[in-house]
């Protein structure tokens, strides 16, 4: 029942207002594909455009070798978990669950054995009598689910699933999902804009930001090495500075204002000295050094102390403000005001093109 | 959103309902246009009847008059109408629940039967008349003419106001009204500058609803109207013609009556549009108990309301039980249920009339309430446009007019209906239709479209997806408008009266030709039946509906 989903040059449009102006994309089988974006990104319509509840105005869409692009809805083989669940309201959480093996004309007994399976699968079994107004937010939530896997579809559709909860719910949630489409092995195509919740349970993230396709990868890959300024700070929390390529000896570096120069091995080729560029620095690569040491100037604004961590913020001599994570030391914080000097994790932080467009490390 | 190629099920259904609509509506009010402009014997264009009206002061008073009765009824029920609202949803009244059981009823009798009751209480030979000049020697002043048409049709439709009200401020977030006092803005200022403009949508909503009941209203100008002649009563007069029937005439007030409502219509939709905003509450108000002396004046008043228009019905109610003469004119000494006996012996065809007609219009509306607020929710698209325009056309028409335009359609050959049952089932059904469609149109848009993309991602093909999963979630909220729907069926006049012939008299028009006949006592016994069937209905309304909420 594995399938692959091949997606090229999608396009859609509503009226003259293009959504998606030409997407393609791969998601490889059994997969956990999750399409992260802010909202208006185009990442709900992309995926109703899978399960067949959007026209399609241009491009192809298979499931393996077949392409779907007129196929009706109820003939994709498609389970959809909807945001606001969608559950039937008059049927109990057996008849929900059971709703889409009885559109299949199964014998009785198996329709019985399979919904009994799934239900107690999502742990609701005891429920199962009961009319969907009665259950709470997660329960609702594993009726659709259940219901949805029931079919046993080829493709396992969610949109934004966990948004209704709350955060406690989500984290359970989350690993429920997570741990069944791991036992399933089922294609999943999952949309959240909730990028902790992306990195939790994805085999492969799809950011997403105007209809296009900013970056696709693992989520240690999209927050290491972020393919673009935008996928940089969508993903995480950073630090922007513009800063300018230096050389010397035959070695390039990054010339922070304040004179730092830090050496960069692995900047690439498009790099060339004297250009402008943005350097992103998350907050935990940042690291405070001695006075005597090189590095940049800053006063400390503020700090927050939050057990694990302290953070803080500090004004640059050059006047940008930054964002710095430091694990809490067991002697004092920095006073309000106090001047540090700065340095970061030269093979941690990104470099891109001015316009941030472009990576400009490997 | 769909897939466009497919030609499926449901564009059959939107032709089929297009030609029903162009047939049974659109037909008769054509034919109805054509009566009012063209010449009957020599078959030219003429104006000649609308001229005739307008030039005429005998025709242009009923006009005025029938707007100078709607303008202070619907200014007289709002007047009395809000504040109940207020107190109502703002304090704790002792007997909530009864109050507000009450209040429906009060505005669900036939409007008619309402006039009559006054009638028999303070009529030439009521008992409130009679009563005072025995015991004081006051001559009360006369119920007939202008002052008794308002006092019905406001007792009779403030409730209207009561409900629309009640709704908006059951919207109406507590904190609006905390952070209002919190800045010093209490009590009547607060009722003014905060609560009023609230719900000014619904007061104007409510306001509009009034108006065109009053304006189309037939029974009660009928009743006790008497020299008072507004236009509804007119339309029916020219038509049954004391002085020989004129069609023509007849056509051409009843189009001068469709293009007044109409514009009537229009503005207050440009109105409220101006004023519409959506309010949610997250805290619905709470209820204060009131001062002492405060709390006795409003239960007063808020009894006293309901008292006022609901005695005279209990009288009627009371009148039924008393023995009558061998004739029935007159009421005698002593009660029976002789009145009742007479009217199962007489008109036990009535009863079954009501059911066999209003039934089977119910059934019809039901049905089709149902695909066309699917087609004109789910599946915008022109043909469905157009069908949502129609739907919306019988708001506009008086009563009386949809009587006569039918007989001007189907009165001959190939399509000869009058005097059928079947004639009136198609008046109910359109005037009835539009308030069953928007209730099932505002029903269905709460049901959000995913439960049936579900459905449809479990493999359900549309079809299926409607019957088994659309209908079922619509299926309580229809049932509870059907209810409804029902109550004011069975108490449909204006344009049965037209439409009726001896082998289709219902209970409602039972009670007109017992009145004409001056059969008091069984009068008051169909008045009494079909105020039973209002009552069972209600609370069959209220068991189905979840949240009890009149829609109407």
């Amino acid at each position: 029942m594995n399938v692959e989903i091949k997606i090229s040059h999608a396009l859609k449009k509503y009226g003259d207002n293009v959504i998606i102006p030409d997407l393609s994309v791969d998601i490889r089988k059994g997969e956990f594909f999750t399409l992260l974006g802010p909202s208006g990104c185009g990442k709900t319509t992309l995926l109703r455009m899978i399960a067949g509840f959007n026209s399609i105005e241009g491009g192809d869409f298979y499931f393996n070798e077949k392409r779907i692009n007129d196929l009706d809805p109820s003939k994709r083989n498609i389970g959809m978990v909807f945001q606001n669940y969608a559950i039937f309201p008059h049927l109990t959480v057996k008849k929900n669950v059971a709703f889409g093996l009885q559109n299949r004309k199964m014998a009785k007994e198996e329709i019985e054995a399979r919904t009994e399976e799934f239900l107690t699968m999502m742990k609701i079994q005891e429920y199962k009598d009961r009319l969907p107004e009665r259950l709470s937010g997660g329960q609702q939530q594993r009726v659709a689910l259940a219901r949805a896997l029931a079919i046993e579809p080829d493709v396992l559709l969610m949109d934004e699933p966990l948004s209704n909860l709350d955060a406690k719910l989500r984290v359970e949630m989350r690993e429920a999902i997570k741990e069944i489409q791991n036992s399933l092995g089922i294609t999943t195509v999952y949309v959240t804009h909730d990028q902790e919740e992306a990195m939790a349970v994805s085999d492969r993230i799809a950011v997403m930001s105007e209809g296009v396709i900013q970056q696709i990868g693992t989520p240690k890959a999209l927050y290491q090495r972020p393919g673009n300024l935008f996928v940089a700070t969508f993903i995480g929390r950073t630090n922007v500075l513009e800063e300018e390529i230096c050389e010397t000896d035959g070695q390039k570096g990054i010339l922070f204002a304040g004179g730092y120069r830090l050496p960069m091995p692995n900047l690439t080729d498009e790099a060339e000295a004297g250009s402008q560029v943005k350097v992103s620095v998350r907050p935990e690569e940042f690291v405070i050094v001695d006075s005597g040491e090189e590095g940049i100037d800053g006063t400390v604004e503020y700090s927050t102390f939050l057990g694990l961590n302290t953070h803080y913020i500090v004004k640059l001599h050059s006047g940008e403000r930054v964002e710095i994570i430091q694990e809490s030391r067991i002697d004092d914080i920095l006073e309000k005001g106090s001047n540090i000097r700065l340095r970061v994790k030269a093979e941690k932080i990104n470099v891109f093109s001015s316009d941030g467009s472009k990576a400009l490390v490997r | 959103m769909r897939m466009k190629k497919k030609a499926d099920m449901w564009m059959g259904v939107s032709i089929a309902i297009l030609l029903i609509y162009g047939l049974f509506m659109m037909y008769p009010l054509f034919r109805m246009l054509a009566q009012s402009i063209f010449d009957n014997k020599t078959g030219e264009v003429t104006l000649r009847y609308f001229r005739q009206f307008f030039e005429d002061n005998y025709y242009l008073s009923t006009l005025f008059n029938s707007f100078k009765v709607s303008i202070c009824a619907t200014a007289l029920t709002l007047l009395f109408g809000v504040p109940l609202a207020y107190i109502y949803n703002l304090y704790e009244i002792k007997g909530r629940n009864f109050l507000q059981i009450m209040i429906i009823l009060c505005s669900m009798s036939a409007p008619f039967i309402g006039a009559y009751s006054w009638v028999l209480l303070l009529g030439r030979a009521g008992l409130i008349t009679k009563l005072m000049k025995v015991l004081f020697g006051i001559k009360m002043p006369s119920i007939y003419g202008f002052g008794g048409i308002l006092l019905v049709l406001s007792t009779k439709l403030f409730p209207l106001v009561f409900l629309y009200v009640s709704g908006a401020l059951k919207n109406v977030d507590n904190s609006l009204l905390e952070a209002s006092a919190n800045m010093g803005c209490k009590g009547v200022k607060r009722f003014f500058k905060v609560v009023i403009p609230l719900c000014m949508p619904s007061i104007m909503a409510a306001g509009l609803m009034v108006f065109m009941r009053s304006l189309a209203d037939f029974g009660t100008p009928l009743m006790i109207g008497e020299g008072y002649r507004t236009f509804p009563v007119e339309i029916y007069k020219q038509y049954v013609g004391e002085a020989g029937t004129n069609y023509n005439f007849a056509a051409a007030i009843s189009v001068v009556a469709v293009v007044i409502t109409a514009v009537i219509f229009l503005i207050q939709k440009y109105a409220s549009n101006r004023f519409s905003f959506t309010m949610n509450a997250l805290h619905p108000i709470e209820r204060k108990k009131p001062k002492k002396v405060a709390g006795i004046l409003m239960h007063l008043y808020c009894y006293g309301m309901v008292a006022l228009s609901i005695m005279p019905q209990v009288y009627l109610i009371y009148c039924s039980f008393r023995n009558t003469s061998k004739t029935g004119n007159m009421f005698k000494e002593g009660y029976s249920l002789m009145s009742y006996q007479q009217v199962f012996e007489t008109m036990g065809d009535a009863i079954f009339n009501t059911i066999r007609i209003c039934g089977g219009a119910l059934i019809i509306i039901v049905i089709m309430a149902i695909l066309i607020s699917y087609l004109v929710v789910r599946r915008r698209n022109l043909v469905n446009g157009i069908i949502d325009t129609l739907s919306m056309v019988p708001y506009i028409i008086p009563g009386s007019v949809i009587g006569i335009a039918l007989v001007m359609g189907f009165g001959k050959e190939p399509l000869a209906l009058t005097g059928t049952a079947w004639i009136i089932i198609i008046a109910m059904c359109i005037r009835r239709m539009p308030y069953t469609i928007r209730s099932s149109v505002a029903i269905l848009q709460q049901i959000p479209m995913t439960v049936e993309e579900a459905s449809a991602s479990l493999g359900s093909s549309k079809f299926q997806t409607f019957y088994k999963v659309t209908v079922p979630m619509m299926f309580n909220g229809v049932i509870a408008g059907a209810i409804m729907s029902w109550v004011t069926l069975i108490t449909e006049l204006s344009s049965s009266i037209i439409l009726y012939s001896s082998q289709t008299i219902t209970l409602n028009l039972g009670v007109y030709i017992m009145v004409q006949r001056g059969t008091d006592g069984k009068a008051c016994a169909v008045s009494t039946i079909l105020t039973l069937f209002t009552v069972l209905s209600l609370l069959l309304f209220m068991r189905v509906s979840k949240d009890k909420e009149i829609a109407l």
